[in-house]
């Protein structure tokens, strides 16, 4: 499950990823033409509009690459950078950039791949933009406030809008292909004569039908997430799903035996959990299921995964939910904490066993109340020893 | 030899939003381009006068975020990956030249002049909006953070806005 990086591709060798990256990026951005000012500016001006249909298709590529891997689990996107947003710089500084894109002719990531085939413009550009960089920096105190106004978090256009994900990206998919559409005829206008190169009508109106398909799938794919939620909190729909249920005795004797293929997920507030865990166990919950922690722990092999809570229900809840997403070996604690602490943390014998499976079960019990409780305690002790209880994966810090 | 022709833009358009996918499947953040200038510009004032990145304000805020020399960082290799794909990019289709390409309606210095005043611009444009058209806006879009669309309307937006006013540079 992506991002790769940290675990599967290291912070050095990330480096080697950001240099090929970067060659195939100055590759293409010089193929498309971007390495000519006069085709930059074009877009302004109305007569080449190259930079719009590359910029637009590569967002919408990627945009819907990203909200397909998401929806496939591929993707963790809860630990991808999001730009942050701060209203007022972002619009000053993207005011400030559009005069500099019409008077210098380039912007940075053009300007170093124009200087690097020779252009002694875009060479200019460059040295000048360290120079932007730089002014920036020693007047920071002054646009301290503007830089900090407005602090939005790592909010995503379509909750500030307020409609759903795939809405907004059928919408802007439309807009997109109006905008090819629209782009080809002002350019034709400006130039007095049409170019061939979008002539060929039937490939066109295939790409717009294909385009225009892809977003409408859009709406197909995110509801995934939220469909499952939904269908967990259907108690029939969970009672009616076919798990595996653990019972207090087996668990009980499995964190006594220290059995290393049992994984406890803990599913209480992190208050509770604190207050008392068991041994070896991680806390989650329905939402970050979905997410890459809950694969990692959840993909290892050969492993029990018991999911325990103080309510049998929230317990089925997340099994059927960790089913669903294709996990296997899920269990469930039967009769929840509630049961466990009743019948083992705190057995309490009810008179005299009548027979030998009872006795044994009394005695497997009033032992259990014994060791567990100092298990938990020795295991609380080397957690606050070792610093942390859980460490938990970082949304990946990026941006310029 | 003559130059080849440029590639179709949506067929690049399509192959530059699958490198940024990509990029972002395996490192889990985009593509960028001023963050490299940035740190260029860290690495140059610590090695002019270390004392003054000690006790101004920005560039302590750039070590907290970025400790250790701010020369390795993801742009900075990034950038350099740039400069060679676009340099196999001019010599496989014959667009390596050095020259000073002006509108020919302009002049030389006004094209420099106009080159300076641009890139000192856009360099301090992106330090403010935090990012530039690759870094908040493309990125941007593709993860569809508010930010980065806000500062991609700004930017066309804006150079929309402001094109009439140069439009002798160009046209």
């Amino acid at each position: 499950m992506g991002p790769l990086v940290p675990e599967v591709i290291g912070n050095e060798l990330n480096f080697i990823v950001a240099l090929f990256v970067g060659i195939a990026f100055g590759f293409i951005l010089e193929q498309a033409g971007f390495s000519t000012s006069k085709k930059l500016v074009g877009l302004f001006y109305g007569y080449d509009f190259t930079v719009l249909r590359v910029f637009f298709t590569a967002g919408l590529v990627a945009m819907i690459g990203v909200i397909a891997f998401d929806h496939w689990g591929l993707l963790d996107i809860s630990l991808v950078y999001i730009n942050p947003t701060f209203l007022w710089s972002a619009l000053v500084g993207g005011l400030i950039m559009g005069l500099g894109f019409v008077v210098g002719g380039f912007c940075p990531g053009t300007s170093v791949c124009a200087a690097a085939i020779g252009k002694i413009d875009a060479m200019i550009f460059v040295a000048a933009s360290f120079l932007g960089v730089f002014l920036f920096a020693e007047g920071y105190p002054l646009f301290e406030n503007l830089y900090k106004a407005a602090p939005w978090g790592n909010v995503r256009v379509f909750d500030s809008l307020g409609m759903s994900q795939s809405l907004f990206a059928f919408l802007l998919t439309v807009v997109a292909v109006g905008a090819f559409w629209a782009v080809t005829l002002i350019e034709n206008k400006v130039n007095g004569k049409s170019n061939p190169e979008f002539n060929s009508k039937p490939l066109y109106y295939g790409l717009t039908g294909l385009a225009l398909i892809i977003a409408l799938s859009a709406f197909a794919l995110p509801e995934r997430r939220q469909s499952l939620l939904s269908e967990v909190n259907d108690s029939r729909f969970v009672n009616g799903y076919a798990l595996e249920a653990m019972d207090c005795d087996e668990l009980a004797f499995d964190i006594m035996d220290k059995d290393k293929n049992l994984q406890i997920i803990d599913l209480r507030s992190q208050k509770d959990f604190n207050a008392m865990s068991l041994p070896n166990s991680t806390r989650f919950n329905l939402e970050n299921l979905f997410e890459k922690d809950a694969h990692k722990l959840l993909t290892i092999k050969h492993k029990k995964n018991v999911f325990i809570a103080d309510d049998e229900m929230l317990e089925k809840k997340a099994a059927v939910l960790a089913s669903e997403l294709g996990y296997s070996e899920i269990y469930y604690l039967k009769g929840g904490l509630k049961q466990f602490r009743n019948d083992i943390l705190n057995f309490q014998q009810p008179g005299t066993a009548s027979n030998q499976h009872e006795r044994d079960t009394y005695r497997f019990r009033t032992n259990a109340a014994q060791v567990l409780p100092m298990l938990i305690q020795e295991y609380k002790l080397k957690m606050t020893a070792s610093g942390s209880q859980q460490t938990k994966a970082k949304r990946v810090v990026g941006g310029c | 030899m003559n130059e080849t022709k440029y590639m179709n833009p949506y067929l690049a358009g399509f192959f530059l939003g699958l490198i940024l996918l990509v990029t972002i499947f395996i490192t889990g953040r985009g593509l960028g381009a001023s963050g490299a200038v940035k740190s260029g510009v860290v690495a140059a004032v610590q090695v002019v006068t270390p004392a003054h990145t000690a006790d101004t304000k920005f560039y302590k805020e750039y070590s907290e975020e970025h400790p250790g020399n701010p020369l390795k960082n993801w742009l900075v290799f990034e950038i350099i990956g740039v400069v060679i794909g676009a340099f196999i990019s001019g010599l496989i289709s014959n667009r390596l030249k050095l020259e000073l390409e002006h509108s020919p309606k302009s002049t030389t210095k006004i094209r420099i002049a106009g080159a300076l005043v641009g890139g000192a611009l856009f360099g301090f444009g992106a330090q403010l909006g935090r990012g530039c058209t690759s870094g908040a806006a493309l990125s941007g879009m593709a993860v569809l953070s508010t930010g980065g669309l806000i500062t991609m309307m700004a930017i066309f937006g804006g150079a929309y806005a402001f094109a009439y006013f140069f439009r002798k540079m160009w046209i």
